[in-house]
């Protein structure tokens, strides 16, 4: 049997950089109205939520990407021929071959970096995360470049009260590379299939195949509706706030970090009361800084962590070098939480 | 020990006041979560969580939506609880 040459890590992975990319249009809750029997009190005390970002047909998956990683690879003081993987987390490309890493890794200028696409709904930011510590640790990347991104706009029935102020669109991004501390902590991520019905798509892609369209849910004109997603509310209140709040305990654990350790907590920006519930539920001390991007950003599922990481460290609320518990959580159900030190 | 309809009722109180913040005594079998005691959707499963812990009863989301009043979670509190 010949010998194989081992492979050569970095003894640990750091986020260096991060980057984000809003829409230009923010709308408020008054267009969400036009379509829906509800108010701005209602939608603001369910979710939190005053305005979004929806983006424009420029602002493409691929376009948000490229903005995105571009601030978060200068942020990083790298250049981007050093990216050794592109990992992309997103529901909302509609192409799905090829994978839209390809053409971002291409325009952000990389060396030929190895580049795929990953379906974690709202967990696909820690699940990002956790296979480029791995890359890098591993030996098969020196710098891996994580993104989330969504333009749920595109998946939104804006006639379901229940969901039709909910998403937002946009694109974060970070920079992972060597470190020689640790500066991201063990994951603890999951799936749970048996609860794959309380977030979903409404209909699969195939079901829009000619001939099979007659029993597809129609719009108020009459129109075949596009898939969106689609929750059930209380069941996934239940599972985020309090299955969620022990995932994120364990996360702690497996770092070694106590509340009192931490100095930030950036929750998947899915509703300020699952927020506002898992800071009480986990009884986090005053002093940790809270993400509540929510309000202005909507959800915006893989994108959101990163979004909210990027306001938190500019508006001077995070620093670097600071102690963030994040956790990802959404359809599949699936999740992942880990400790990081902030860049 | 199971607990009675009134102890069931004075612990739906306190955790109704401490979820929504309604005075202790306008918590009354008759009165409607949603309608008389401003406990919406998302609070309501809070207090749901509350008192599966408190009585020690298991009450699964399907069931959630037909507890509109204080009466209809007491009595099943009475009915499951372990």
């Amino acid at each position: 049997m010949s010998k194989i040459k081992p492979s050569k890590g970095a003894p640990y992975a750091r986020i260096l950089g991060v980057g984000g990319y809003r829409p230009t249009r923010v709308v408020p809750n008054e267009v969400i109205l036009e379509k829906i029997d509800s108010s701005d009190e209602w939608i603001r005390s369910r979710s939190g939520i005053e305005t979004r970002h929806w983006a424009s047909p420029e602002e493409t998956v691929a376009a948000m990407s490229i903005e995105a990683s571009g601030k978060a690879i200068a942020d990083a003081g790298i250049d981007a021929s050093q990216i050794g993987a592109v990992v992309v987390s997103t529901v909302s490309h509609f192409s799905q071959t090829p994978a839209v890493a390809t053409e971002i890794a291409d325009k952000l200028g990389t060396n030929k970096a190895a580049a795929f696409d990953i379906s974690a709904g709202c967990a696909g930011f820690g699940y990002g995360l956790t296979l480029a510590k791995g890359l890098i640790v591993e030996g098969s990347a020196e710098y891996v470049l994580v993104i989330g991104v969504e333009r749920l706009s595109d998946l939104t029935d804006l006639e379901d009260r229940a969901t039709a102020f909910l998403f937002g669109d946009g694109a974060g991004a970070v920079v992972v590379g060597p470190s020689q501390e640790p500066a991201i902590g063990p994951t603890v991520w999951g799936s749970e299939g048996d609860k794959s019905e309380t977030i979903k798509q409404t209909v699969p892609w195939d079901r829009f195949r000619i001939g099979d369209v007659s029993e597809l849910p129609l719009d108020s004109e009459g129109n075949v509706k596009f898939p969106a997603i689609t929750q059930e509310g209380q069941a996934v209140f239940r599972w985020a706030v309090f299955e969620m709040a022990k995932v994120a305990q364990q996360a702690l654990d497996a770092a070694g970090i106590t509340p009192d350790d931490l100095d930030v907590f950036i929750p998947h920006q899915a509703n300020v009361r699952i927020i506002d519930s898992m800071v009480k539920t986990l009884k986090l001390p005053e002093h940790v800084t809270v993400a509540r991007d929510i309000r202005t950003t909507g959800n915006t599922s893989a994108a959101s962590i990163p979004l909210a990481m990027e306001r938190l460290l500019a508006t001077g609320e995070a620093k670097s070098g600071d102690t963030a518990l994040v956790i990802g959580f959404g359809a599949g159900l699936v999740y992942a939480a880990t400790v990081v030190t902030l860049p | 020990m199971a607990a009675t309809q009134e102890e069931i009722v004075a612990g739906l109180a306190e955790i109704v006041n401490e979820i929504a913040g309604i005075p202790v005594e306008d918590v009354q079998l008759d009165k409607s979560f949603t309608d008389d005691l401003d406990v919406d959707s998302l609070s309501m499963v809070e207090v749901v969580v509350a008192a599966e812990e408190r009585f020690d009863v298991k009450i699964p989301d399907e069931d959630v939506k037909n507890l509109k009043t204080v009466g209809d979670a007491t009595d099943y509190i009475l009915k499951h609880q372990a």
